[in-house]
């Protein structure tokens, strides 16, 4: 048996604007023209004021580390990464995503919350991925 | 409280075993738990009109493995805790005169895993697009993720996250059936195989096989069977949402499925923390039960690393917290929820391995899936 491969997200039709905005190397969120609020995951309706008027707006590519393990187990395709960082960053909009830092040591030193970051986008399957990597680090 | 409204858990057992059981499949698991606590009712399947549990194999599976011919059925499945959401349903549908006496059943070949389902989620599903691909494994790397928040925010540090684990070992240590008893230091803690930072090994529940079963009825219904052992009464419960990714939580540091369920469940049993003998808080990883003292009131925001440091919720201590050793020490199958309400039973019964004095009320917090529901139980030995 080869083995396993990364997991690959396949987009469905309410997300595929998300998707789409990575392919294009830019970070694409929801906002509520009702109330004003930003939007993730990509959903049809706002959750705060249940208005469907959802537009598609490009983040600014930058977040802050919000919280984070370090895996010491290899999930499905990560055999060689391991430890690699699994993050829950926040976008300035505040809303969060998970994802994992790259071109940083996966050791808690140089990992303080709250470290301002920058998006980078891993092409997986047919998508990129966004990945976020220190703001300072070379780009 | 009148004894027809008055709801008791009148049957209460495990199976035989708990641990490795390769020879038990998951629907074996849940028939042996049922199969115990009909006994320890005093019932017979067709004492039983009602029943609730997960899939699989789902009620229906496990009234037609019975031969009962269910006319109540409850499939709710939010993971762990969905056995607590099952007790507070079966107590709603047992008032209303849905049904008369409700059997709930756990099973569970976490570590064998005979007939167990599988792990796969679809790749266009939520977790599929928006967490899969960051090489989560399970919940050891995604059930984790909140603590560092929690503790940067709360000041708790990452000795009193180790305490959690050398608290419920003192308790394991008094038990005969939790499979890890051997008392643990802070230092033993730190020096188990690093899993997930901050997590290493022993601050993660266990993974086993086993199962348990409860029978639900009313007062006026045990009183006329003329059952014998200590009634275990409902005096309060409630439920809640939260979120069903972990990174998608409003809040990393708070449950909601904690906080808006205790919140319920002690107005409903009018009740105070100071009226709670003995506590239950599921403990998946060793940053849960920190949350449950916390989002239930038990203490003030950031207290909780130190109230369990300085030995608060262990042997001798004036809140007893997971007394069976828990989901890291005593078992965890998977769906640990039921395990939680077993122990609480005992207590309140006063047959458990480590017996707290004086039980008059438990509370039993549960977690479903990773911060995704929570319920929670009061439970006495007198009606409300």
């Amino acid at each position: 048996m080869p083995p396993p491969t990364k997991p690959a997200p396949v987009p469905t039709p309410e997300t595929l604007p998300f998707w789409e905005g990575c392919a294009a190397g830019e970070l694409r969120i929801q906002r509520c023209t009702s109330c004003g609020k930003h939007v993730f995951y990509p959903r049809p309706a706002c959750p705060h004021c249940y208005s469907t008027d959802l537009e598609w707006v490009v983040s600014d590519g930058t977040a802050t580390l919000h919280s984070y393990v370090i895996s010491h187990r290899a999930g499905p395709g990560f055999a060689e990464e391991v430890p690699y960082v699994i993050a829950i960053v926040e976008l300035p909009e505040g809303v969060r995503m998970m994802t994992n830092l790259v071109e940083v040591e996966a050791d808690p030193e140089k990992l303080p919350l709250d470290m301002p970051l920058r998006v980078v986008f891993e092409p997986r399957g047919d998508v990129h991925l966004p990945l976020f990597a220190p703001a300072g680090s070379a780009a | 409280m009148s004894a027809k409204d008055d709801i008791v858990i009148i049957g209460a057992a495990e199976t035989d075993q708990l641990g490795k059981l390769p020879h038990l499949s998951t629907l074996s698991l849940h028939l042996e738990g049922a199969r115990n606590a009909l006994a320890d009712a005093g019932m017979t399947p067709a004492d039983i009109d009602g029943i609730a549990t997960v899939q699989s194999p789902g009620p229906v599976g496990i009234a037609h493995a019975l031969g009962i011919e269910a006319t109540w059925l409850d499939g709710t499945g939010v993971g762990g805790t969905s056995f607590l959401f099952h007790v507070r349903h079966a107590a709603g549908a047992i008032r209303a005169g849905l049904a008369e006496t409700v059997l709930i059943t756990h099973g569970e070949s976490g570590r064998s895993r005979v007939d167990a389902p599988g792990w796969g989620r679809s790749p266009q599903s939520l977790n599929g697009q928006f967490e899969a691909p960051f090489g989560v494994f399970g919940p050891p790397t995604a059930f984790t993720l909140t603590a560092l928040r929690f503790m940067h925010e709360t000041g708790t540090t990452l000795e009193q996250l180790a305490e959690v684990a050398v608290a419920q070992r003192r308790w394991a240590n008094k038990n005969p059936r939790a499979l890890m008893q051997d008392l643990v230091t802070v230092d033993d803690v730190f020096a188990s195989k690093m899993i997930a930072w901050p997590f290493t090994l022993l601050m993660c529940c266990l993974v086993t096989d086993g199962g348990g079963a409860l029978v639900v009825t009313t007062r006026e219904k045990a009183e006329a069977r003329g059952y014998d052992k200590p009634l275990v009464h409902l005096l309060g419960a409630g439920e809640a949402a939260d979120s069903p990714m972990v990174s998608q939580m409003p809040d990393l540091t708070s449950f909601g499925g904690f906080k808006r369920s205790s919140a319920a469940a002690f107005a409903e049993a009018g009740i105070t923390h100071s009226d709670v003998d003995h506590l239950m808080i599921y403990d998946a990883f060793a940053h849960v039960p920190l949350y449950g003292l916390e989002d239930a009131g038990f203490v003030g925001r950031g207290e909780a690393g130190a109230f369990v440091a300085e030995g608060h919720t262990s042997p001798g201590g004036r809140l007893p917290l997971n007394t069976n050793g828990g989901g890291m020490s005593y078992t965890h199958t998977g769906m640990y929820g039921m395990f939680a309400i077993q122990e609480a039973v005992r207590q309140v019964r006063g047959e458990a391995a480590a017996q707290v004095e004086g039980v008059e009320r438990s509370v039993v917090m549960g977690n479903g899936g990773m911060f995704m529901a929570g319920a929670t139980l009061v439970l006495g030995k007198s009606p409300r």
